[in-house]
């Protein structure tokens, strides 16, 4: 499983480890401390045991000897207490390392889960406060890819990896020093031995390495090129065009096929290549140390000098050797195992601590919503709900002013431009008296979008000016002018939850009564009551088992049971058919009633009782006025209504 | 199940047995190289003091056994990787290929069954997932228990009475590490469950994020969101705790193991004066017992992934099963007489479980060579109607007859050659406008093509781009506009030839001058050919020689434009909203 992130290395950022570690100890700092004190108990006690082994085999061969030689006749009674004196203390060693290996199995599982969690909130926490400009700039599923794949090769990395990782480091360095301590000759051949294994992972796994990407690659392949035709089945079918759509399709299969088949190869390849080098080591060790003791060669090691290891080799030696020679040799197998996964981790983690990192949407806006009511006719703050809202406009002597919430809108000669440089609006200004309709129509691109974006200040304008009530919306505190304003987008989108969920987002107090109200008046209410279980049904994957027009609806109601003074549909009606429309039209001027609304409409017969129609072309207001008016010029307006022009 | 899955290993069974083969050499050797090692330390094992000497013969030889059997291992197991994955690899090229064969065949009843994303995830996640789950079976859950058995045998050999250590340890093992993964498994399977689901919100959220805004519900998203993260955070770590104890358990059997052979093992070295059991044994019995441990491990691993992987499984299956719900005929009629069409008593639903009828006892005669048009609104059946022209769907009762003869006694390539449909949901793909249009005929020349791109007022636009008729199309279509594109999509259907011409609700994004520039081309230069315009507009039907008007499923009238307007309530109703261009809907 490893070898999937052979290869790949996407690149990691400067200081995220340490990044990962401090956030570690911050979540967990104890837990962290003492999970980290166990794993190095655990690892330098699992290398211990080739010592007693030497130990035990040493004696054994005293033993044996000194009964060939007739000096003792009972072999277990003279050198069995030596024996289980070595076996007691290696027992003891085992159950402080089962112990600890328990224990920190237990803390790191607590640790993981966590601190993905913490990471998680902080992510989305985070996210919740980004400018729309980050959706807009950033593809979803790269943003989803941070929750579900960084997110994944960070618990990888956490939870197996980087203890796998210390242990096995702890047991080479432990395993290596207790190697020179017996002989440095075996410890010599032992190294030469590791860096072939090194040496055939690198290239072996590099090959592997390769034809996975190759494999993604074709993945991807695969996975276009069937999503697009089974999207166009019926258009396959209606062509009987099967048989082409089958050979075009073993094409990109077949070269799935092949990289897969490589890939797999090499991986497959690789335990038996290793595992074998292991045994050839292991037969090095067991001639050469036989060679050695038939010659008598010297001994040298540390234990050697400082004169605790007999300077001749032994066959207790020999065989401890070979434990830890497989030992040694595993490892450092599971190292480099390790390393890919840690690199794959710490990209993950490089992308997750970009987006914390990410700036949050500034506000400097002071104007707050209130609830008001009026005594003595002027306008006073307070705490209940009274149906009246003002703008609370504290100014820079102290003194507090408060004004209606009317749903006056003014825009005047307003620039934008989204990256600085492009201009997509020029000179635009527009005036929404309270209750009054203004409609945007123009071809995509023509910029009727942007201005909604401006005024719900989802962007900030390059210059001119926008007022709201008459208080310029850039003093407005985000969040109170957003309330204020409603929004029916073009593309619905709907939450798992039941439809009355769905509808009460728009105000999170609302009885049901006022939802199945606000669902009457949009014209949902019908539709939403023939469902299997009325407002009750649940509606997932974006309201998937609803029609484009019933999710369209659900929106429309959400956006009525917030009951704004200002309302925005872009493209609100576009999916509905011309008689459902009309149905829907009927709560839709209901809804508008009494509310400034600002229409983008695609169908222009919606626009047509507008207050005033607005024509956008390329930024830029080319023509306004009444439907009645803008007919009798016969400009462009009129062009498009006739059907001379085609939108889009 | 197995048994379909099966079906798709064909070419490559020899490598699917060609790899346990090897994979059982390999273990064989594997387990014999332990005992060769016994031997070389025994050899070098000797008593000097007792007058023995090391012969460097027997240590070379036994040196030179081990190597061998090494290499010979070496190539079992190579040999068995190298079979694993081209047999994996090939089943799954298999898969995918048979279940996108299997989609091509079919029916539009099988197509509405399942979604796109649900599709393309069982070609790839799902195939991906039981390509590994095979690898698996066919090499590790071989080796696994085969390298336990042998070594077994081995320790025995070697060890004697030493191996019933290793037996005893092997069912208590085995239990907890079963119980241990059995109480884990369906706790994971749901978490995950859940894990997606939380995903599947934030996806939510990613993409709502206009929603959320405007509406101010980011602290509501967020306090959501903690709720979720904690119950899973504390279900998670529940069950990530109980796993975590398989791994000091096996450590707990395997320095069980180790300690008491090396004791019992000492011991009866001593107690027989090194005659029963040598050091050599004991220190290889030791591995022998680390490769059943290992293996035991190994096997209860693959056995998790193998039941992981059985849900993919039979996700798989569920399409390899599926069967198209139309097939041609035997004897089938391959000649299409005429354009003409007969509706007879038909009535039709999408599944026989449904309680309503979409269309109701409908009688319709076409002439060949007639334009009709339909006009209704949503759900009025429409579309559910020309599609059984081409028999897309079959008649639930009645009948329908395209040239005098009923449409299920055709080829179905013949029939649909000779129906061209222009769908409402329509499709370009990937490539040049020319590879597109010749989806109409693979055999079209340059000069057919652009009789049928002017023919659909296409030609035009095509001959604006710099690259004229070699202009690629991205996914979708998405670099013409809508109007362009179906443009395009009557062009690659007029190219059929066809008697009879379908458009449902084609020219929707075009505008009406060119709208009516095509009927007026219709008219001109296929006036044999039987057309059929369903259209919300009704300036795209005022000239058909009849209108049909669909209403729940059944047909509300038939006349003329004439004979419609003022008298047809509903046609009436759609004329008057579209052109008398007053405020007659509500105020």
């Amino acid at each position: 499983m490893a070898n999937k992130a052979v290869g790949k290395r996407p690149p990691v950022k400067k200081g995220v480890l340490g990044r990962v570690i401090k956030t570690l100890f911050k979540f967990y700092p104890k837990m962290t401390a003492f999970a980290l004190f166990f794993v190095v108990c655990n690892a330098v006690i699992s290398s211990l045991p080739s010592i007693f082994m030497e130990r035990v085999f040493t004696v054994v061969g005293d033993a044996i000897k000194a009964v060939n030689s007739g000096l003792v006749s009972d072999a277990w009674a003279a050198y069995g207490g030596e024996i289980i004196k070595y076996m007691l203390t290696l027992i003891g060693l085992y159950v402080f390392s089962l112990i600890s290996g328990a224990i920190y199995k237990q803390f790191m599982a607590i640790i993981t889960q966590g601190y993905l969690k913490k990471m998680r909130e902080m992510m989305f926490n985070g996210m919740q406060d980004l400018p729309i400009r980050y959706f807009d700039t950033n593809k979803n599923g790269d943003i989803m890819s941070y929750y579900t794949n960084d997110m994944d090769s960070l618990r990888q990395m956490i939870s197996e990896s980087i203890p796998q990782l210390l242990i096995s480091g702890i047991m080479v360095l432990t395993l290596f020093i207790i190697m020179l301590w017996y002989s440095l000759w075996l410890t010599l051949v032992v190294l030469v031995g590791v860096v072939i294994i090194m040496l055939v992972t690198k290239t072996v796994g590099g090959g592997a390495g390769k034809y996975f990407v190759g494999q993604q690659k074709a993945m991807g392949r695969v996975e276009g090129f069937v999503e697009e035709m089974l999207n166009g089945q019926k258009v396959v079918k209606v062509f009987c065009h099967e048989e082409e759509a089958k050979a075009d399709f073993d094409k990109v299969n077949d070269y799935w096929y092949d990289q897969s088949n490589r890939a797999n190869r090499y991986a497959n390849m690789l335990m038996p290549i290793l595992g074998n080098i292991g045994h050839v080591l292991y037969v090095l060790i067991a001639t050469l140390g036989g060679v050695f003791i038939l010659q008598g060669v010297g001994n040298v090691s540390i234990g050697t000098a400082v004169g605790s290891v007999l300077p001749v080799f032994g066959v207790a030696l020999v065989i401890a050797f070979l434990q830890m020679t497989r030992q040694f040799c595993n490892n450092i197998n599971q190292v480099s195992n390790q390393v890919n996964s840690v690199v794959m981790g710490l990209a993950g983690a490089s992308r997750i601590f970009a987006l914390i990192d990410e700036k949050s949407e500034v506000d400097d806006g002071y104007v707050m919503l209130v609830n008001a009511k009026e005594e003595n006719g002027e306008l006073v703050e307070c705490e209940e709900h009274t149906g009246l809202w003002a703008w609370k406009h504290p100014h820079g002597d102290g003194t507090v002013t408060y004004t209606r919430l009317m749903g006056d809108i003014e825009m005047h000669e307003v620039d934008f431009s989204y990256d600085g440089e492009k201009y997509v609006l020029h000179d635009v200004s527009v005036f929404a008296k309270p209750g009054q309709k203004v409609a945007f129509v123009g071809a995509t691109g023509a910029g009727k979008t942007t201005i909604t974006n401006l005024i719900n200040r989802f962007y900030d304008i390059a210059d001119g000016k926008i007022r709201y009530d008459g208080i310029n919306i850039n003093k407005i505190k985000k969040a109170d002018l957003r309330r204020s304003l409603g929004i029916v987008l073009q593309e619905t989108n709907l939450f798992t939850g039941t439809v009355m969920d769905n509808i009460r987002y728009g105000k999170l107090d609302a009885t049901d009564e006022e939802c199945i109200a606000a669902a009457k008046l949009a014209g949902a209410d019908d539709f939403i009551t023939r469902l299997p279980d009325g407002y009750n049904t649940m509606l997932s994957g974006n309201g998937a088992n609803l029609s484009q027009g019933q999710r369209q609806l659900v929106a429309i109601a959400r956006a009525a049971v917030a009951d704004p003074p200002v309302m925005i549909l872009d493209e609100a009606t576009s999916s509905i058919d011309t008689r459902t429309e009309a149905i829907v039209s009927r709560g839709m001027d209901a809804l508008m009633q009494g509310r400034t609304v600002f229409v983008i409409a695609h169908r222009l017969s919606t626009v047509k009782n507008s207050d005033v129609i607005i024509v956008l072309d390329h930024g830029r207001i080319i023509e306004r006025g009444s439907h009645e008016k803008l007919i009798e010029q016969k400009g462009q307006y009129y062009q498009l209504y006739t059907g001379a022009f085609e939108l889009e | 199940m197995i048994k379909v899955l099966a079906k798709s290993i064909r070419e490559y069974k020899a490598a699917s047995i060609l790899t346990p083969i090897f994979v059982s050499f390999e273990v064989i050797l594997e387990c014999l190289i332990p005992f060769i090692v016994a031997m070389l330390v025994n050899a070098i094992d000797v008593n000097i003091e007792a007058g023995e000497t090391i012969e460097l013969s027997e240590i070379l030889m036994y040196g030179g056994i081990l190597l061998a059997t090494s290499f010979a291992s070496l190539a079992c197991g190579a040999l068995s990787g190298a079979f694993c994955a081209k047999a994996s690899a090939g089943f799954a090229k298999n898969l995918r290929k048979d279940l996108y064969y299997g989609i091509q065949d079919f029916s539009f009843e099988n197509i509405d069954k399942f979604s796109t994303p649900s599709l393309v995830t069982r070609m790839t996640t799902d195939v991906t997932n039981v390509q590994f789950a095979y690898m698996m079976i066919i090499r590790i859950a071989i080796r696994s228990p085969l390298m336990m058995i042998f070594s077994l045998i081995m320790t025995f050999i070697m060890g004697g009475n030493l191996g019933w250590i290793f037996v005893g340890v092997i069912p208590p093992l085995t239990a907890i590490l079963l119980i241990i993964m059995l109480k884990v498994m369906p706790l994971f399977k749901r978490l995950f469950k859940r894990y997606d689901n939380l995903n599947e919100s934030i996806q939510e959220n990613i993409r709502g994020m206009r929603v959320v805004k405007s509406f101010v519900r980011e602290d509501y998203e967020k306090r959501k969101f903690d709720k979720a993260a904690t119950e899973l955070q504390v279900d998670f770590t529940k069950a990530e705790r109980i796993l975590a104890w398989s791994n000091p358990v096996m450590q707990l059997f395997f320095y069980g193991v180790l300690s008491s052979v090396l004791f019992v093992g000492s011991y009866m070295i001593l107690k027989s004066s090194g005659t029963t059991l040598n050091v050599g044994d004991v220190s290889q019995l030791i591995v022998y017992g680390m490769q059943i441990l290992m293996s035991l491990m190994m096997f209860s691993m693959v056995f998790v992934m193998i039941v992981m992987s059985i849900e993919s499984a039979r996700r798989i299956c569920e399409i390899l099963e599926e069967k198209s719900t139309l097939s041609s005929p035997e004897n089938a009629v391959h000649e299409v007489k005429d354009g003409s069409i007969d509706f007879d008593g038909v009535n039709f639903k999408y599944s026989l479980a449904a309680e309503r009828n979409v269309l109701e006892g409908v009688d319709l005669h076409i002439k060949s060579g007639e334009t009709i048009g339909i006009i209704g609104g949503t759900g009025s059946s429409k579309t559910s109607l020309v599609n059984l022209i081409s028999r897309l769907y079959d008649v639930t009762e009645g009948d329908v007859k395209v040239g005098g003869v009923d449409v299920r006694e055709y080829d179905l390539n013949s029939l649909r050659n000779q129906v061209a449909v222009v769908l409402q949901k329509n499709e370009l793909f990937t490539g040049t406008i020319k590879e597109n249009l010749r989806w109409g005929n693979p055999d079209a020349t340059d000069e057919e093509l652009v009789e049928a791109c002017k023919l659909a007022q296409a030609d035009e636009f095509v001959t604006s781009f710099p690259d004229g008729y070699d202009t690629h199309i991205e996914q979708g279509g998405a670099n013409v506009s809508g109007g362009q594109k179906q443009r395009l999509c009557i062009a690659r259907a007029l190219l059929k030839k066809p008697k009879i011409l379908i458009l449902d609700d084609s020219t929707s994004a075009v505008d009406t001058r060119t709208d009516a520039l095509i009927r007026k081309a219709f008219r001109e230069y296929i006036p044999e050919t039987t057309k059929i315009i369903i259209a919300q507009r009704t300036s795209s039907v005022e000239d058909a020689d009849r209108i049909v008007i669909m209403n729940g499923g059944k047909i509300d009238a038939v006349g003329t434009h004439a004979e419609l307007l003022g008298k047809n309530e509903i046609y009436t109703e759609v004329y008057n909203t579209q052109n008398k261009g007053g405020d007659d809907n509500g105020k």
